[in-house]
């Protein structure tokens, strides 16, 4: 891939991103604010496989935009989309306020980091080869069942306990009637 | 190759968003999906710089926060839904019920 190209679906990339996090925040119905989440999902995963974390762009995907968002939706459904949430302005003006405080802060923070001197403290000397980062299955999987397979035990435990809490939670409010 | 400083920068300007977002928003879910906005770029980070110091450690980790974040959301979501069943709203504001 040529460097032109490679910045060229960066900085769409960045934009569709962006976009898709002021829809989040911005949009009255929850509906658009999952859109928006989606799209910021799926912008991320190109930047994974641009870095060359491929398999952990496939999981980005399958997990979030497949799994995650799919719950959101249920629950915004289920919950009414209708409802729309309470504006009223407590003080005059603090919509207006609050919105270029806001850009003011997501610049700064930009703007700071883009500015900022990423000296990478060991391997500043070591120049970035691609290939040790290569995210193949393999090379993900070879670190995650040797060094870590402790950690990944963990998030096993970790998985069936949140799914018997939602399970506890689901059926809370039909014991107590009882 | 793009300079992992720029993928730190907008991770960084989606992270402010999704904070301003959590601290901006009432509805509980709008909320979550703001704590998700967070997440995913704090996972941008971990991606940049495990590529910027040759490390592919970056990634599992990366792996990781994708697996407890699932979890988080089935258990947040499964709350909202119970509190929703209590009270018949989804706003953060008329939930007081923790209050001394």
């Amino acid at each position: 891939m040529t460097p032109m190209v490679e910045a060229l679906i960066f900085i769409l990339m960045a934009i569709a991103a962006i976009a898709g996090a002021v829809t989040v925040v911005m949009a009255r119905n929850p509906v658009y604010s999952a859109m928006g989440l989606l799209g910021t999902l799926f912008s991320v995963a190109v930047l994974y496989v641009l870095q060359l974390a491929h398999m952990v762009a496939a999981v980005q995907v399958i997990v979030y935009a497949g799994a995650v968002l799919t719950l959101f939706l249920f629950v915004i459904m289920l919950i009414g989309v209708d409802k729309s949430e309470d504006r009223d302005e407590k003080l005059p003006g603090q919509r207006l306020v609050i919105a270029v405080l806001a850009g003011a802060v997501v610049l700064i923070a930009g703007g700071l980091t883009f500015f900022a001197d990423f000296d990478w403290v060991p391997a500043a000397s070591a120049p970035i080869n691609p290939d040790l980062t290569n995210g193949t299955v393999q090379a993900v999987a070879e670190p995650l069942f040797t060094d870590w397979v402790l950690a990944f035990e963990a998030t096993a435990l970790l998985l069936t306990i949140a799914a018997a809490g939602a399970i506890a939670l689901a059926h809370y409010r039909r014991r107590s009637q009882e | 190759m793009i300079d992992p400083g720029l993928y730190m920068a907008l991770a960084a300007v989606l992270f402010t968003i999704g904070a301003l977002g959590l601290l901006v928003r009432r509805n509980a879910l709008v909320m979550f999906m703001c704590i998700e906005l967070m997440l995913n770029a704090v996972n941008l980070t971990l991606i940049s710089a495990g590529r910027a110091l040759n490390d592919i450690n970056g990634q599992v980790a990366v792996f990781f926060i994708l697996v407890v974040a699932a979890a988080e959301v089935v258990v947040g979501l499964a709350i909202i839904v119970s509190i929703f069943r209590l009270k018949s709203t989804a706003s953060v504001d008329e939930l007081s019920e923790l209050r001394g």
